[in-house]
């Protein structure tokens, strides 16, 4: 048993001798239900334990429970020990319920209890030890109970600077729980000034909990950014030995240093051009230092060194505007390409894949091809290796496309099954993407086959077939390639499927050749018949009948082999249906007819491969690759722009393919795809750039942003997406409220009285993780006090597909105007999204619908006469007049409508009750459609001042 | 960074810490897929690893390897120096320390991470001051604290 430090417990290490000394399983959990036994006897037992003994004990089932068995009691002395004026029990009872956190709500609130008396204590390590907790749990309650308390602390002169750090970062997690904890106005300046502080410790902590508001208000903010270009020059420019111990191995304070970087990373480049200069010479600075010979061989000093290093092109990757910072920051990477250090290569690798996508660096990136090559050759680790396929593929160009494919094609053969079918897909789409001649591209594809078959996905042999039926000029040449494949002794069942339609379509232009005449094509096939699986023998069927037509001098010989009986009695209810009716075809039809059936397919429509949609599903990374080639592609016109634009590519194609695979490429009762993209297809591509507009948006929305790089074109696919139903809501509670091609928000809500609960229900459409999701709402400045929303924190990752929801309960105070703001935060790819919208909480909602006659209606309406409490208006419509929608448009609103009171049976005369928690509030309204005009006239009287308008309003606008 | 775990070569987990809250089952889940994946590593392999939607940085020292999982957006060379910073802490509290010594003292390895790391951001990077906080605790057996009233009242003293 090794020395006890500090005031060690005795017992408790002679427990884990025990526990380590356990040769069995079964020992091990009998000694530990011993012990259990024990405790609780204790716990439990008449005599008082002292503060050790329970100190012990609790540390004890925090061991067991940290074995990895449960513990369901102990708590409560944990919390016990809270209090204790010894440190050390203190500090094992915030240890015990850190680790264990209860949502026991008695045992809550002692703690809550507990943790407030320390953070006034006068004891700084006291103090801390408090905010550890904090910021170890980070649970709503605690959002709750210390939001109020924290910020003060954190800017108040008297704090001590270990405690500042602590209370920064304990902000920042409670700020990750719950947005709404951080004041706003002049905090805002006083949190920002902390970059200042003379404390290294207490700058780096508050640079975490200021990147971290930055990123959800970058505006509010703003001012941070050049007091962190000072700070961040002072740092760069210092020499190792003036920064202290804030040096790590001779580089002067690289946490500090790497969060700086990345807090101005969430801004453009600074605007004023002294700020902005000084930056770009840290930048400088730093790339310089680089190449300064080490002042140390520890890894340790060429990591911190190269972890600014790369913080620093990563800005310089981001603002995309300094030509000469890029080409040198590729330069550098280019060194790391062949380091010794692993490490280096791999993050080397993945940073150039961003800079191949910048028009400056694209070049210089390009100059590393060989090296890049190399290392998929040489490279032990697989993670590494598939970076270095990332970066080819990122720099390939039509300029070294055609090596490019080659190496990859060469490197395929002996590639890892984990990144095959990844491979595949890339070497597919940069061969299409790339062709100059057509010919090349079906070399490529029956390389493919031939070298990965297994891996060879459908969408990749669709498209190739795709392409060959779409392109004259590679007909032949093509029908030629998959004769002479197919003739390989052991041909991947990829290759029958290629072959057999490719011949179906154009084995008559190489009829003419002996070796490859008719019946040789046919039998040639055939050969392969028995060995393949019912969907390629049907797809051969289907050969067989387009050979009939092609050549009937071999038609006997198909009849007979469509008659046999493993075809015709085929057990396979689609073989045998397409043998029969094939059959019947050829022998009931005549030429002419069977011309017609038979004829050679029409082209496909042209679109955005649907290879590179699966590779974006297949790959997260790539998708975030792509975003981020997409924003450049949108002349930098922001990253959620362009993030929303590749999600409306990938769900637009995702759907194609299910479409596609479920229809029969090649049966004859199926129409050859469908004739509405045949004619879309003459047209070309502005047209579907239009069409993308017009049409709605899940049918024929055209991909045409990734493959012909048309940046016009992402505007369109970003509007069709986008719809937001915020209006539709005032007189409806439940529906969808907003949708875009990454997410759907729908929204269910109940009101009773003056309270509401609404559920908000976020969808994720795409097939990436939505992270860092952070829905949070506010009221406006003129409600605040008039309305209250109190918001439920839901997960920061919403999965692919997954929905999650989260319940707002909203009281009414007072009447209020204003929809609440709803800002939902997310990260989708690595882009960061923002969607403003609105919460669908009108002051309408609190209404309950109230009957009367019509006595007293008129009696109560001439009550209500003074000024400001009428509101009227009188507006032209847009809607058509159907009194059907209209009542029901008035029926949610709240009211109850009254019948019988008006003399005119058009007009709605309605009464009802605002609940707030204050009053209630008489309302009456009085709605005149005029059907000649297309006009309303809009009246309502309510019993409290204003809020008439407010009602007048809001209904105006539903009609 | 979401959290830590400290675990050795025959796989056995000796500390864990969570900045981001999971259910414990998650937790048991997470734990043994990474152990597995990073126990089959080879050692020139690099350090960095994709794994979900995280980034893995990990690393061996002795007997023990410590491995973090950090965001997107996080840095992994300074992830690595994070894991090294608190080695080197434990390395000067314990005096060339071993992973018995974090067996047995267990609580005082989480009050160091607790010291280096707070939120899952780094919060104090200078060694000096670490372990003057540290030593500071070690001084504070006694506090002259008065006893807490508000637990008489409950009678929970």
């Amino acid at each position: 048993m090794p020395a006890v430090r500090g005031d060690g417990m005795r017992g408790l290490a002679v427990f884990i001798s025990d526990i380590r000394n356990c040769k069995s399983k079964e020992n091990e959990v009998k000694r530990i239900n011993k012990e259990l036994a024990n405790i609780r006897s204790k716990f439990k037992g008449d005599k008082t334990l002292d503060g050790y003994q329970k100190k012990k004990y609790v540390c004890k089932l925090l061991f067991i429970f940290l074995l990895g068995h449960d513990i369901d009691f102990g708590h409560m002395e944990a919390v016990n020990l809270l209090s204790s004026n010894k440190y050390t029990e203190k500090q094992i009872g915030y240890l015990f319920i850190s680790v264990l956190v209860n949502t026991n709500s008695d045992l809550i609130k002692l703690i809550v209890q507990n943790i407030k008396n320390d953070l006034n204590s006068r004891n700084p390590v006291h103090v801390n030890l408090a905010l550890q907790c904090i910021a170890n749990i980070g649970s709503k309650e605690m959002a709750e109970a210390f939001g109020h308390d924290i910020p003060k602390l954190l800017v108040s002169g008297e704090t001590m600077d270990v405690v500042k750090q602590s209370a920064a970062l304990c902000l920042l997690r409670l700020f990750r729980t719950n947005p709404d904890i951080i004041p706003g106005g002049e905090w805002t300046s006083r949190i920002i000034h902390l970059l200042n502080d003379q404390h290294l410790g207490v700058v780096t902590a508050a640079s975490s909990l200021i990147e971290a508001l930055v990123k959800l208000n970058p505006d509010e903010y703003k001012g941070c950014v050049s007091l962190a270009v000072s700070r961040l020059s002072r740092i760069i420019t210092a020499s190792y030995t003036d920064l202290q111990d804030y040096t790590y191995y001779f580089v002067p304070a690289p946490w500090l240093s790497v969060k700086l970087l990345r807090l101005l990373q969430h801004y453009p480049p600074p605007e004023d051009p002294g700020v902005r200069g000084r930056l770009n010479e840290c930048l400088d600075a730093i790339l310089n230092k680089a190449q300064e010979p080490p002042k140390s061989k520890k890894v340790q000093h060429s990591n911190a060194k190269n972890a600014v290093l790369f913080e620093a092109i990563s800005i310089i990757i981001h603002s995309d505007s300094e030509a000469a910072l890029l080409v040198r920051a590729c330069n550098q990477l280019g060194q790391f390409l062949s380091h010794r250090e692993t490490n280096l290569r791999y993050l080397a690798l993945e940073t150039m894949c961003l800079l191949a996508t910048s028009e400056f660096s694209h070049e210089a990136v390009k100059k590393h091809q060989e090296t890049v090559i190399n290392s998929l050759k040489t490279e032990r680790d697989v993670s590494v290796r598939q970076r270095a396929v990332d970066l080819l593929y990122a720099m390939c160009d039509r300029t070294n496309a055609e090596q490019i494919v080659h190496e990859m094609l060469n490197y395929l053969e002996s590639a890892d099954y984990s990144i095959r079918e990844e491979m595949v897909l890339k070497v597919a789409i940069l061969a299409e993407k790339y062709a100059g001649d057509y010919t090349w591209y079906v070399d490529v594809i029956l390389n493919l086959i031939r070298i990965a078959g297994d891996y060879v996905s459908e969408e990749v042999w669709y498209r190739v077939i795709q392409i060959v039926v779409n392109r004259e000029d590679v007909q032949g040449y093509a029908a030629k390639t998959v004769f002479e494949a197919l003739q390989a002794p052991a041909c991947h069942e990829n290759m029958v499927k290629v072959g057999g339609y490719i011949l179906g379509e154009f084995g008559n232009l190489i009829a003419g050749d002996k070796r490859s005449a008719p019946q040789v094509q046919f039998q040639l096939l055939h050969s392969k018949y028995h060995l393949c699986s019912a969907s390629t023998r049907a797809l051969l069927l289907t050969t067989y009948i387009k050979f009939i037509n092609l050549f009937p001098e071999i038609k006997t010989e198909i009849q007979n082999i469509l008659k046999c009986d493993s075809n015709l009695r085929c057990s396979d209810a689609e073989l045998q249906q397409r043998a029969s009716e094939y059959l019947h075809l050829s022998l009931v039809t005549s030429t002419d007819v069977l011309a017609t059936v038979l004829e050679e397919m029409p082209p496909f429509a042209e679109k955005e491969s649907s290879i590179l949609a699966v590779l974006k599903k297949k790959s997260g990374r790539m998708s975030a690759q792509e975003a981020h080639k997409e924003a450049r592609a949108a002349g930098g016109a922001g990253g959620a722009a362009a993030a929303v634009a590749a999600g409306a590519v990938k769900n637009s194609t995702n759907d194609k393919n299910a479409k596609n695979s479920s229809a029969d490429l090649f049966g004859i009762s199926t129409p050859p795809v469908n004739s509405q993209n045949n004619s879309s297809s003459n047209t070309g591509v502005l047209v579907d750039v239009l069409g993308d507009l017009y049409s709605s948006s899940n049918n024929s929305s055209m991909p045409s942003v990734a493959t012909n790089g048309t940046n016009s074109a992402s505007p369109a696919t970003l509007t069709s997406g986008v719809t937001d139903n915020i209006k539709k809501f005032v007189c409806k509670n439940n529906g969808v409220l907003y949708e875009n091609d990454i997410i759907q928000i729908g929204v269910k809500s109940e009101f009773r009285q003056n309270l509401g609960r609404i559920g908000v229900f976020y969808g994720n459409k795409t097939s990436m993780p939505l992270q860092g999701f952070l829905p949070s709402v506010s009221i406006s400045s003129a409600d605040s006090g008039r309305v209250s929303v109190q918001v439920k924190p839901v997960e920061s990752t919403i999965e692919a597909g997954a929905q999650v929801q989260q319940f707002v309960n909203c009281e009414c105070i007072d009447h209020f105007e204003d929809l609440p703001e709803m800002l939902v935060c997310f990260t989708y790819g690595s882009v960061p999204q923002r969607l403003s919208l609105k919460l669908p909480l009108s002051i309408n909602k609190f209404f309950e619908p109230t009957d009367m006659n019509g006595e007293s209606f008129f009696a109560r309406w001439k009550n209500l006469s003074s000024p400001s409490q009428e509101s009227q208006q009188i507006f032209k419509t847009t809607c058509p007049m159907e009194s059907g929608s209209i009542r029901t448009k008035v029926m949610g609103f709240g009211m109850q409508i009254l019948e019988g009171i008006d003399p005119n049976p058009e007009n709605f005369v309605c009464a009802g009750i605002l609940h707030t928690r204050t009053q209630q509030i008489g309302c009456l309204m009085r709605l005149e459609p005029n059907r000649q005009a297309q006009m309303y006239r809009l009246t309502i009287r309510a019993s409290k001042d204003g809020t008439a308008k407010i009602l007048c309003n809001l209904l105006s606008q539903q009609f | 960074m979401q959290f830590m775990l400290l675990f050795s070569r025959q796989g056995k987990l000796r500390l864990q810490k969570w900045y981001v809250a999971h259910p414990d089952k998650a937790k048991k889940k997470i734990t043994r897929e990474l152990i597995t994946t990073i126990l089959a590593r080879k050692p020139k392999m690099s350090s960095f690893l994709e794994w979900r939607d995280l980034k893995i940085v990990y690393k061996r020292y002795a007997s023990l390897y410590f491995c973090c999982a950090i965001d997107q957006e996080d840095n992994e060379l300074l992830t690595l120096e994070v894991i090294h910073r608190y080695v080197e802490l434990l390395d000067k509290y314990f005096g060339s320390v071993c992973e018995l010594d974090i067996i047995f003292n267990f609580e005082k390895a989480y009050f160091m991470l607790d010291e280096l790391v707070v939120g899952g951001e780094v919060c104090e990077t200078s060694k000096k001051n670490v372990l003057k906080a540290i030593a500071a605790q070690d001084l504070l057996q006694e506090d002259e604290t008065p006893p807490n009233a508000l637990f008489d009242e409950h009678g929970l003293g």
